[in-house]
């Protein structure tokens, strides 16, 4: 297995990315091999080396968790996945293509930054990428109820994106992406507008739909309690540019929700995900400070 | 009402009064300017008379051609010139120094050109106006936040469809100041055109009631267009005000 060789990765970690696999789930199966990602200098600025070579196995229907310290490449692999970029290096196989700088099938991306759209309401913001797709009202219609329903949303319907909080319009972004049945959903921290109980709650809303869809999730989060409670694996990145430090298997039971932050293994798993990357934040910080 | 509405429409009316009395008691003469009532009285008689009917259609038809075209041209080009950061970095300084260039002092090369029709006056119009539309929607579209452009690939959508779907709209507020802009130099380059060398418009009848001393029929039809240009902007900003209030705005 040559390609688990390359710097930064885990040998061991190879068996524990095999075992698991629920053989119910609808999800993609998604490989990174030394994926790299250079974004080239312009104009006196150097290249800047953000990510890799990093190589990740994510299995069909399992929750997927990465975390590392700020400007380590997180929102890069999420866009490698996406097909939003290229790899420098490397390339990256969603159920065994590789994609080219496109987005494949069945991802559904929830961004960092606010994504919903000004002029539409909460209802056209919902339907925008099933109108997208052609498909007719009335399934729409249907569609976009049981949505405004699930992420809290109700009474909601016409009012415009300004007239909501950060939390609810990041709602109405998740509810748009779900909306298209995705059998890869990528999220780059999208509870951080959310204060804590509301990302608890939140987190649990996504566990639901993870059973529900089956679908392959892979979650960016600065929270390392978030990561710990939510994945199955958690992927523990460097500092830039962001290789694999760890991969940490959570071995939580597939039905489980926000309770489970009071068992005695989250702390463990939690200390552990710190004791990784108490060193690596450091030297991240360390390098902001003496760049600024 | 708001109390700045109020004040705003009693200093206006106070001011009209205030000219009205100067005129009637003989301090500003009829040969200078005819009393504000009068000028409303004759606008009237004018319009029901129907002797205006072809110069206003003219002029009119006239503004109405050079906005949509400069709407439509100067927005997509816009777009165009967005997607193109070389061209941009060339055509920028073009751009930024349009405006200093009298198109006026064209006038008679276009003439020479389109013949002494409407055209001219047209190309006047939009010369003036489309570059508004240029600059105003380069100006949306930087302001596009690239997680809504990213959205829109992950929906899988083209170029295009990214374009007229999430880049437009988006833009929707700052290419709305553009077409306000569009109408007032729509406006200033024909009614102005007309004035030099016209045979028919507004502009002609104007300057052709100058020159003979018809200060009511002059007087009447400056009304006629302040009414008209401020009526459409007026309802253009109530419009936009909407649309801003929406996006939160205030």
């Amino acid at each position: 297995m040559s390609r688990l060789e390359a710097p930064g990765t885990i040998r061991s970690h190879e068996r524990e990315l095999k075992k698991a696999g629920d053989p119910t789930a609808m999800g993609t199966h998604c490989e990174l091999r030394g994926a790299t990602r250079v974004y080239p200098g312009s104009a006196g600025r150097p290249a800047l080396h953000a990510l890799g070579p990093i190589d990740l196995e994510l299995e069909a229907g399992r929750f997927y968790a990465v975390v590392g310290p700020s400007g380590c490449g997180k929102s890069t692999l999420l866009e490698l996945l996406a097909g939003l970029a290229s790899p420098s290096e490397g390339e990256v196989f969603i159920n065994g293509q590789p994609i080219e700088g496109n987005v494949a099938d069945g991802v559904g991306v929830v961004f960092q930054d606010d994504a919903s759209f000004p002029w539409l309401t909460v209802w056209d913001n919902i339907a925008f990428g099933l109108r997208q797709k052609g498909v007719s009202e009335n399934i729409i219609s249907e569609k976009v109820k049981g949505a405004t329903k699930l992420m809290g949303l109700n009474g909601f319907e016409s009012a415009y994106p300004a007239q909501l909080s950060g939390g609810m319009r990041q709602r109405v972004c998740i509810a748009r992406t779900l909306m298209m049945e995705p059998k890869l959903i990528l999220l780059d921290e999208p509870f951080g507008a959310l204060d804590q109980q509301t990302r608890l709650l939140m987190g649990d809303e996504l566990l639901n739909l993870w059973r529900e869809t089956g679908a392959t999730v892979l979650l960016i989060t600065h929270a390392l309690d978030e990561a710990a409670m939510l994945a199955d694996v958690v992927c523990v990145m460097s500092a830039r540019p962001g290789v694999l430090l760890d991969v940490v298997e959570t071995g939580w039971p597939r039905d489980r929700d926000s309770r489970i932050v009071s068992k005695p293994e989250f702390g463990a798993i939690t200390s552990r995900l710190w004791s990784l990357l108490r060193e690596e934040s450091l030297n991240a910080l360390d390098t902001k400070q003496r760049g600024s | 009402m708001k109390r700045a509405t109020t004040i705003r429409i009693l200093v206006l009316l106070g001011a009209v009064l205030f000219v009205e009395l100067l005129c009637r008691i003989g301090v500003i003469v009829r040969f200078t300017m005819i009393p504000p009532s009068e000028m409303v009285v004759g606008l009237f008689n004018l319009l029901v008379s129907g002797k205006m009917n072809d110069d206003m259609t003219t002029t009119l038809s006239s503004v109405a051609i050079s906005l949509v075209a400069s709407v439509i041209v100067g927005t997509a080009a816009g777009a165009i010139i967005h997607a193109l950061p070389r061209v941009r970095r060339t055509i920028d300084p073009l751009l930024a120094t349009y405006y200093s260039v009298p198109v006026f002092v064209f006038y008679p090369m276009f003439i020479v050109l389109f013949g002494l029709n409407d055209v001219p006056k047209i190309v006047i119009g939009f010369l003036y106006a489309v570059v508004a539309v240029i600059i105003n929607t380069l100006n949306g579209l930087d302001r596009i936040p690239p997680v809504l452009v990213k959205t829109g690939l992950v929906y899988g959508m083209s170029r295009v469809s990214i374009v007229m779907r999430i880049l437009l709209p988006f833009a929707a507020p700052y290419l709305f100041t553009g077409v306000k802009l569009a109408i007032a130099y729509s406006f200033i380059g024909i009614i102005g055109a007309e004035f030099i060398l016209s045979a028919n418009g507004l502009g002609h009848s104007i300057s052709y009631a100058y020159h003979n001393f018809d200060n009511v029929a002059m007087y009447s039809l400056i009304l006629f267009i302040l009414i008209v240009v401020l009526t459409i902007n007026m309802s253009l900003h109530a419009w936009e005000k909407m649309l801003m209030k929406r996006r939160g705005f205030q």
